[in-house]
């Protein structure tokens, strides 16, 4: 009888190696030519010579518990007991004390926000509404000065709470903002276009830390006696502007992608060039950039630690902060695991997310 | 003609250095059914374009319902309106179910309320035969289906003249049938406007007034199906149905 090519009817085959399901998965995954083997002894030479190096530092020689520097240093694993003692410091920067209430509010409200976004039902006017009313709570919360709360200047603010403003604040105004620039990118009216591709190019040509030295340093220079704009204000100003460059270019690429025919079903309607494109050409283009997309909001979300260039505290610098405590110095490897975890658990959360709305949107189209 | 509902006064394009429409002129009266055809190149898609502003003429004078196509896109939404078009590739929205293909043109440009926009919509699907479609998306019906329902999304703007470019020429041969069925239908119960580009020659001779035979980008020939069809005048017209099945 004939069997497909890579069949093999365990019972009945030859040896003891093809018998045993186990023994036949090895063989044919793992050991199946040379160069496999090969492979495999290298991995496996790899995983032994670094992973119980690993688990023991990072969890069974590691310490949570220990009070003071002296007697982490006694131990020869992870001193995760800086994180406990540090924790506040790292995740909040000099915010006084007593209020850190209030950034970590605002926190929560900036995370709850954008997973409302995810949620489709909410996917008209009034997630709007939820964007304006997060934002102006989170500003609220930070600054404070009003419903009795302390005031509290932006130079005191910091961490986590930093970070997240300035991604989520950025990734609110660049987006609208890197639209409208890929649109205008493609008109037909030349003074446009000319503007935006002016645009897009200058800003695409330079580092984002060199947008934030300009915004920190030159862009005082230029104002007039007397007029101070704050300083992250400006970086926020800086992030924004430099992010739009970015996706207008993704989302041009997403436009070019839609057939004419598109186009000119919707002109046959005698829908408005707006109208076409809110309820025609932006869902579809939108959707089909996703990937890259959410590839520039991830980038955006660490990008943000360059502002320690122009001294402002975000989650990166918070944690060189902790570092020059002196009593607890050497423990750079803890910190950074942990501010490098925290980066990871958002990036990835997009990420994951992005996968799971491009899933969504794409059983609209299966028979 | 004193009331043409679309008037053809010297047209000419070019694309680049090729002419691709040459002294065209042409008056539809209202309620006439006219069928183009002619070679592949010949110019009659871009004719019926030029007429919606799909494609822009550069010399000559069209105009639809008495107002002059020109660069005012006011006009140019004014006139498009009014004139529907079907597509080869049938241009619905991926993105949006069948009801919602057919109620977007009437509640956005027509500011038709929502109620009765879908009411119309279902009543057009009815008559295209295929409202047990209603909310699947485009890309779940098979091409007939898929061109029925772009015929109702045209009819829902209630237009005076409907423009049809090759509409059967992308279908497979059981579903070009179904489709055509549609547009006699369209023709015998309604006094629509109806301008066709096709090589069906069996629909022209059914359904036609006047048929019309391009080549080069010039009208070679017109005449009403049965003096066209048995009684060619010109070379070229002779040349172009001994070529085809008529």
């Amino acid at each position: 009888m004939s069997v497909a090519p890579n069949a093999v009817n365990v019972s009945s085959a030859p040896t003891l190696w093809s018998r045993i399901a186990v023994l036949h998965w090895l063989r044919t995954q793992l050991f199946s030519s040379p160069l496999n083997t090969l492979l495999t002894l290298l991995t496996l030479w790899l995983l032994l010579a670094t992973v119980p190096a690993m688990v023991d530092w990072f969890f069974l020689n590691s310490t949570v518990t220990a009070t003071s520097a002296q007697e982490c240093r006694k131990v020869t694993g992870a001193c995760w007991a800086v994180i406990v003692e540090k924790h506040r410091l790292i995740l909040f920067g000099v915010y006084p004390y007593e209020e850190q209430w209030r950034p970590l509010l605002a926190t929560m409200l900036l995370i709850a926000v954008v997973i409302l976004s995810g949620v489709r039902r909410f996917w008209n006017l009034s997630l709007l509404v939820f964007w304006v009313l997060a934002l102006t709570g989170a500003a609220v919360l930070m600054w404070g000065g009003i419903f009795g709360l302390t005031y509290v200047e932006n130079s005191r603010w910091g961490g986590l709470p930093l970070t997240l403003m300035l991604s989520t604040f950025g990734i609110a105004f660049a987006f609208p903002l890197g639209i409208v620039l890929a649109l205008g990118r493609r008109s037909n009216m030349p003074a446009i276009k000319t503007i935006c591709i002016v645009y897009i190019e200058l800003i695409r040509g330079v580092p984002l830390i060199s947008l934030l030295f300009m915004s920190a340093v030159m862009l005082p220079l230029f104002l007039p006696e007397g007029l101070t704009i704050d300083k992250l204000l400006r970086a926020q100003v800086a992030i924004i502007l430099f992010a739009a460059a970015y996706m207008a270019e993704t989302i041009r690429g997403g436009l070019q992608a839609i057939p004419k025919g598109q186009f000119e079903g919707a002109d046959s309607l005698g829908l408005t060039y707006w109208q076409q494109m809110r309820l025609i050409v932006l869902p579809q283009a939108l959707k089909i950039v996703i990937p890259p997309l959410v590839g520039l909001f991830i980038a955006l979300f660490k990008d943000t630690s360059l502002v320690v260039i122009i001294g402002i505290f975000d989650l990166t610098q918070a944690a060189k902060a902790a570092l020059v405590d002196q009593s607890w110095r050497g423990f750079s490897i803890e910190i950074y695991v942990f501010i490098s975890a925290i980066y990871f658990v958002f990036c990835y959360s997009m990420s994951k997310y992005s996968q799971s709305l491009e899933k969504r949107l794409a059983t609209e189209h299966q028979r | 003609m004193a009331d043409a509902i679309i008037s053809m006064q010297d047209v000419n394009k070019w694309y680049g250095k090729f002419h691709v429409l040459r002294d065209i002129n042409l008056e539809v009266a209202p309620g006439e059914r006219i069928v183009i055809c002619g070679p592949s190149g010949s110019g009659k898609s871009t004719l019926i374009r030029c007429i919606n502003r799909l494609e822009e003429h550069q010399k000559g004078r069209i105009s639809v319902e008495g107002t002059e196509i020109s660069n005012d896109i006011r006009h140019v939404e004014a006139i498009r309106r009014d004139v529907g078009m079907v597509f080869q590739h049938f241009n619905l929205f991926p993105h949006l179910t069948v009801l919602q293909n057919l109620t977007l043109g009437p509640i956005w440009v027509l500011k038709t309320p929502k109620a009765e926009a879908e009411a119309r919509a279902m009543k057009y699907l009815d008559r295209v035969r295929i409202a047990e479609q209603a909310h699947k998306f485009p890309g779940q019906l098979s091409g007939g289906q898929q061109q029925r329902v772009a015929i109702a999304r045209s009819l829902c703007m209630d237009p005076k003249v409907m423009l049809f470019d090759e509409p059967t020429s992308a279908l497979d041969p059981e579903m070009v049938k179904e489709v055509l069925e549609v547009m006699v239908n369209l023709a015998e119960d309604t006094g629509m406007t109806m301008l066709v580009v096709t090589h069906e020659m069996g629909f022209a001779r059914k359904v036609a007034d006047r048929v019309i035979f391009m080549d080069q980008g010039e009208i070679i020939e017109q005449n009403t199906p049965d003096a066209f069809f048995d009684h060619p005048q010109n070379d070229r017209t002779k040349l172009f149905l001994s070529q085809i099945i008529h």
